[in-house]
């Protein structure tokens, strides 16, 4: 415990720099946040972008983006209903004749609001559950205080970096963001616990050795496993974000993010804060 | 000692006895077997197979909180029934309620045509029942066939408890027979005593489906149509007269439509995806523990035999979200055995013999084990969302994931330790 101060620079500018981000870019938040449509079509013709969205003018529809990648084009736009749709497909069938249609996705905004109240209500039952679980565990709420603590310092800084990578790389937050935010929190608290158990198991056999001393000792002694669990999840989620294609690449990413504050966190965030509650109660 | 031999014998067995059942299980469909037998098929999910989605809002102002429950109820089997006329009986039709606000979700794989579904869910079929009214021979020349049904009998589809076609036992021609609740049949009594000898005829959304000529008043509230139909049009019929109106009116929010090209383009990527990430696990843990990583890569093949069968057995519906689960379970499944394996090191540079230090090795990790995995096991409850509570996600996608990372805990619970101790005790005892 040595690189506490090292450990304690780390994590801070990581979470100054989610700070900053998140408020200086925000996100990109996906249709299932903001609302709106996504559409997926081919048009074997390939007419220009200034074809393609003069129809959308013409239809008063608000047109976000168009990328087009050799007769194919991924369209996002407002929210549209059912009428609007058909005139769309009308239209593109006038302008190419082998028009198709791969996706279509249209989102009212307030689906948004409630998946956002969801994701929030579900963090927070979550920390609940994962709080109480280990402070009965160890029957000692310094535990689960820590465990919960390092659980929330991964979680921001997850949301942070994807506050950086929406800006720099386009990355946006979806319903499967979400998803990699829970399994974060339990990744994280996996590691933690896996760490605690040594403490528990040292302080057990030497009751009167320091709780400084412990923890060396049980970090010293658990972290190739972490490390070695980590680098195999690192292993299956890399080559899915590499070879998975489009759909999953950023949820595998968030995952892989996450995990890798999990580890981190086990022994940099938790262990550190449990020490300072010990030293505190002491 | 000799006993402990017996019984880790007897745990080989179960072990190869199950993974034997795993592999009938998982046959795959290009093997051609001398007898009649298909494996469970995989099961997948919308984003995947390809497919609509539509969600709708539930106008429920019209509607008392007493009779909302049921009328929702009602809905829904009316959605299905005319989703099930199309021919689509793989749709998924599901209500969902958060406070005041309710929703109806349909799911139907394998169509490709948004317009069709969103036209053929989203129509308001009415039935009436509409009797003839005398009109002046003058008049009835010129008249449309809505003019000569004018007297409405205030009967409709809500009045119909059931619909089904029988035979007619005298001519064996088909016939469809209508059943009308209690206040339908008191109407129909009435109507039939009204139009006796006189047509009443049927519509479905304004549009005739059948005017059979009323024979004797009925007060049983049952009434057959009998008239030229064969057995297909009879059961149409019926399945039309099945569907009938919407006790409430729906207000399309959501469309959503996958191509079922991007489906397998993902599954092939996905795989692509495991199967390195796989070989890349196998060859880390052979490399860092040699022989007792081999025995983890043996309990791995075991792992994703149990999971694969599983998935084909429950069945789990596979999503994108869900696969990427199952990947991610890989990843964690070897958790247990690299605990156990640092664990029976250290007790190895603690001078212990061989074969103590993996007995220690696992009753030690076992602790952690269990703890770590309960609160992945906790999240994972909180994601599928069991109950489902309307203050969680109740998204298939969320829940596709969910389903996929629990079963994957569990079963590399049994797995990496229950299958490579045993595995590890038979590589003891040659040793």
């Amino acid at each position: 415990m040595k690189l506490r101060p090292l450990f304690l620079t780390i994590s801070l500018i990581c979470i100054s720099a989610s700070i900053f981000s998140i408020f200086k870019w925000g996100f990109h938040p996906s249709i299932d946040f903001a609302g709106g449509s996504i559409w997926e079509i081919s048009l074997p013709s390939q007419p220009s972008s200034d074809q393609v969205s003069d129809i959308f003018i013409s239809q008063n529809i608000s047109l976000i983006s168009l990328s087009p990648d050799s007769g194919h084009y991924t369209l996002k736009f407002q929210n549209i209903d059912q009428q609007q749709k058909i005139n769309l497909d009308t239209e593109f069938r006038q302008l190419d004749a082998d028009f198709s249609q791969q996706r279509f996705e249209t989102l009212s905004p307030s689906l948004g609001k409630e998946l956002l109240k969801k994701t929030i209500s579900a963090i927070i039952l979550s920390s609940l559950a994962l709080f109480l679980f280990i402070g009965r565990r160890f029957k000692d709420q310094a535990f689960g205080i820590s465990a919960v603590l390092a659980m929330l310092h991964d979680t921001f800084i997850l949301i942070g970096s994807f506050s950086l990578l929406g800006h720099f790389f386009g990355a946006e937050l979806d319903t499967l963001f979400v998803t990699a935010v829970l399994t974060t929190l339990s990744a994280s608290v996996h590691d933690t616990v896996v760490t605690f158990d040594r403490i528990r198991e040292l302080r057990f056999k030497n009751f009167k050795t320091k709780w400084v001393d412990l923890a060396n000792q049980a970090v010293s002694e658990t972290l190739v496993r972490s490390v070695n669990n980590s680098m195999t999840i690192i292993f299956m989620l890399l080559s899915l974000a590499i070879l998975g294609g489009d759909t999953t690449r950023w949820f595998a990413i968030a995952l892989l993010v996450g995990a890798v504050l999990g580890t981190y966190s086990s022994f940099a965030v938790a262990v550190p804060i449990l020490l300072f509650l010990k030293k505190k109660e002491s | 000692m000799n006993h402990n031999s017996t019984k880790t014998k007897k745990n080989i067995l179960i072990i190869l006895l199950l993974v034997l059942s795993c592999l009938v299980v998982n046959i795959p469909d290009w093997v051609t077997l001398p007898w009649s037998y298909h494996s469970p098929p995989l099961k997948y999910g919308l984003d995947l197979a390809g497919g609509v989605s539509l969600a709708y809002q539930i106008d429920t102002t019209s509607i008392d909180s007493q009779n909302l429950s049921p009328a929702l109820e009602a809905l829904k089997s009316n959605i299905e029934k005319r989703v099930n006329l199309f021919g689509l009986s793989e749709a998924n039709v599901q209500t969902s309620s958060q406070a005041d606000s309710h929703r109806l979700i349909v799911e139907i794989p394998g169509i490709d045509d948004l317009g069709r579904a969103v036209g053929l869910i989203g129509q308001t079929a009415q039935l009436k029942f509409m009797g003839e009214s005398s009109l002046s021979p003058e008049a009835t020349s010129t008249a449309t066939f809505a003019d000569v049904f004018s007297l409405d009998t205030n009967i409709s589809g809500s009045h119909l408890s059931r619909s089904g076609v029988q035979v007619n036992p005298n001519t064996s021609q088909p016939e469809v027979l209508l059943e009308f609740n209690q206040e339908g049949t008191l109407l129909f009594e009435k109507a039939t005593q009204q139009f006796l000898d006189q047509r009443i005829a049927i519509f479905l959304d304004d549009y005739p489906i059948t005017f059979p000529i009323v024979q004797s008043v009925i007060s049983d509230g049952r009434a057959v149509i009998s008239g030229d139909f064969d057995s297909q049009s009879a059961k149409s019929l019926s399945a039309q007269l099945n569907a009938g109106a919407l006790p409430l009116s729906i207000d399309l929010i959501q469309q959503q439509h996958l191509g079922a090209t991007l489906g397998q383009q993902a599954i092939n990527k996905g795989i692509k995806a495991g199967l390195v990430g796989l070989f890349l696990v196998c060859l880390f843990m052979i490399g860092n523990y040699g022989k007792l990583g081999f025995i983890a890569n043996l309990g791995l093949i075991v792992y994703g035999l149990i999971t694969l069968s599983l998935y084909r057995l429950i069945p789990v519906t596979l999503t994108f979200p869900g696969v990427v689960g199952f990947i991610l379970s890989v990843g964690m499944a070897v958790d247990s055995n690299i605990l156990i394996f640092e664990r029976m090191k250290e007790e190895l540079r603690n001078g212990k013999e061989w074969q103590v230090a993996m007995e220690l090795g696992f009753g030690r990790a076992w602790d952690s084990i269990k703890d770590a995995n309960t609160c992945t096991i906790i999240t994972a409850l909180i994601l599928f969302n069991p109950f489902g509570w309307t203050f969680l996600s109740n998204s298939g996608l969320v829940r596709g994931f969910a389903v996929t990372l629990l079963l994957g805990i569990l079963v590399s619970l049994f797995t990496g330790v229950f299958v490579t101790r045993n595995l590890l005790r038979v590589l003891a005892k040659q040793k």
